[in-house]
């Protein structure tokens, strides 16, 4: 075990240097001065040296990468052209929302996709069953911006239950249309792994041992298929997690959730560019870091996995 | 056992499939007639029938610039599928020559290779997309080479995984030992094998590649006006979603329509090609 963990850590770095380097190029790209782009029309031969002494853009490539890196070690990401405000700063005061959003969306993906996977293998409604993985067909297939603006037009236009967008705080309210919306998708996939999952290990031997013993049906569901057939279904959780903390980029924008993802897309339109660098590069982290914990976790429930070392 | 037939008469077995790949033929020829079957251009701007309902005359309602919406929903069928299979193309070719080259080849750069996957999969899928098409001038071009080129990794990963599983396999080494080069014997007898894969993530791939597209499309980072795009439509839509909802409804529809179809003629292609296969497992990556 020690050995995988080492090595899943060691196999991070070639990783998060690419991530860095990438990020780092896509500033680069960038078509045209960003400079000249930022001052608009009203600038200055003063104020542009200014502008690019201060972004470094003076220096060869090769410095400014190597500065970025240094810089990135340090936590400082730079700050955003539009409100000179440190790019860390705005992601400390925004990743919790965006937490409490994925969050709430993994609980309910887990908690309804669990179930109805369950309930479609039990094969004791076939006719709801059959429904319910029709739903989940339609649930991995649905845009999520459009489903979204589905909820809102049904839940908060017409039967004006429940507010349209806003964080409110964080209040229950605000928070149900955006995270059902986040959640649809994994829950679908979660459904459908549950299922799979359950028709596979029902048939084991360790089912009809238990059953032979005279274990009450329930407890041989929840005891022995349930554990084997839930395995899978850490992983999908897992990654999805880590790409909702990276910021639900299409979720937030829609329900004007003022989280990471809503952050960046503002960014976008307002082309500030080293909001849209740090803010990806803090996200691409994360993921990163979720999946290395997905990983572990993995090869702790399965031996197996570990046994591999986890071959990519 | 195998073979054409006994693929076709697989897939056909399998409802939910054969379902998919008549809604599928049914968007596809819906694009291709687009000019044919539509009310009108796509562009046709009309200010005196602006934001009409649904009616039998536009079926699926008008736009705030009296632009029949079913036109501009069947026009736009056109520009999804197009980008999706150009760059999902591009992600074919790419991830099959690079994953053959890691493969085949092994050691440094295999894992060279492998690295660079790893730090494309560092990426949460969509935000990778968002943050290269929000630094490329926008438009159709860097569109799809974008989507295609983010792409490549999973193509390359599978092919580099069949690659491997097969070039151990005896035909492969008897091809060797006769004396075949490395060339004939990845043509020859590695890329057969690899085929079936290949076909399924290229079909699954498909539908999310579509999803991809409209979703930036939806953000502003797609395709630009004034060529219809489903994922543009429905956002311009959202500033009139208490008069006219049937400017967002119609235009995501279609859009789910078309990749529930591509996941379903996917699932099936997966099953008839694999006979072990007994779980439906649709491919997605996070498009959230």
């Amino acid at each position: 075990m020690v050995r995988f963990v080492i090595r899943r850590l060691l196999l991070l770095i070639p990783v998060l240097w690419g991530v860095l380097t990438v990020t780092f190029f896509l500033m680069y790209v960038v078509p045209g001065d960003p400079v000249l782009a930022l001052a608009g029309e009203r600038y200055d031969e003063e104020t542009l040296r200014e502008m690019r002494k201060e972004l470094g853009l003076d220096k060869p490539l090769a410095v400014r990468y190597v500065e970025y890196i240094g810089r990135v070690v340090r936590l400082d990401l730079g700050r955003s052209f539009m409100t000179r405000r440190p790019v860390m700063e705005s992601i400390r005061e925004r990743f919790p929302r965006t937490l409490i959003l994925a969050f709430s969306a993994m609980v309910l993906a887990v908690a309804c996709g669990i179930l109805i996977g369950a309930v479609a293998a039990w094969g004791r409604f076939p006719v709801l069953g059959r429904m319910l993985m029709g739903g989940t067909l339609v649930g991995v297939s649905i845009p999520v911006f459009w489903l979204g603006l589905l909820l809102i037009y049904v839940f908060a236009i017409k039967l004006s239950l429940l507010p349209p967008s806003g964080y409110g705080g964080g209040s229950f309210n605000h928070i149900v249309l955006p995270a059902v919306t986040l959640s649809f998708a994994s829950m679908a996939t979660v459904a459908r792994v549950t299922r799979a999952g359950f028709l596979d290990s029902i048939s084991g031997d360790y089912v009809r041992t238990a059953r032979a013993k005279g274990l009450g049906e329930m407890i041989v569901l929840g005891k022995h298929v349930m554990r084997n057939a839930l395995i899978p279904v850490i992983t999908i959780v897992g990654t999805d997690f880590g790409s909702y903390l990276s910021g639900s980029v299409l979720t937030e924008s829609i329900f004007g959730w003022p989280g990471l993802g809503r952050f960046i897309v503002q960014a976008i339109l307002k082309r500030d560019f080293p909001v849209i660098q740090g803010a990806v590069l803090f996200m691409a982290v994360i993921f990163v870091l979720v999946n290395l914990v997905v990983d572990l976790s993995y090869g702790m429930i399965d031996p197996r996995v570990r046994l591999k070392g986890g071959g990519l | 056992m195998s073979g054409p037939g006994w693929i076709f008469r697989r897939f056909c077995g399998h409802r939910a499939a054969l379902a998919g790949l008549v809604l599928l033929l049914a968007v596809i020829v819906c694009a291709l007639l687009a000019d044919l079957v539509s009310p009108g251009r796509p562009g046709d701007i009309d200010l005196e029938r602006s934001l009409r309902p649904p009616s039998l005359h536009h079926p699926f309602g008008t736009d705030p610039f009296g632009r029949d919406v079913l036109a501009r929903v069947l026009h736009g069928a056109r520009i999804s599928l197009g980008v999706g299979l150009l760059a999902r193309t591009i992600s074919l070719v790419l991830g099959i020559v690079l994953g053959i080259v890691a493969g085949y080849f092994g050691g440094k750069t295999d894992s060279a290779l492998m690295r660079l996957a790893d730090i494309t999969f560092a990426f949460p899928a969509l935000l990778l997309l968002v943050a290269v098409m929000a630094v490329v001038s926008p438009g159709l071009v860097s569109l799809f080479i974008t989507l295609g080129v983010v792409g490549w990794a999973a193509v390359a990963r599978l092919v580099r995984a069949q690659v491997m599983a097969v070039k151990e396999r005896e035909f492969v080494q008897a091809a060797r030992s006769a004396g075949a080069g490395d060339a004939a014997v990845i043509v020859r007898h590695i890329l057969p094998q690899c085929l079936s894969p290949i076909v399924v993530v290229y079909t699954l791939g498909l539908g999310m590649t579509i999803m991809a597209e409209a979703s930036l499309s939806f953000l502003g980072l797609g395709v630009q006006p004034p060529a219809p795009s489903w994922g543009r439509m429905i956002s311009n839509g959202i500033i009139y979603m208490r008069t006219a909802p049937w400017l967002t409804l119609f235009p995501g529809l279609v859009l789910t329509i078309t990749v529930c179809s591509l996941n379903l003629v996917g699932d099936g292609l997966r099953d008839a090609l694999d006979p072990k296969r007994v779980g439906h497992l649709p491919g997605r990556r996070g498009t959230s």
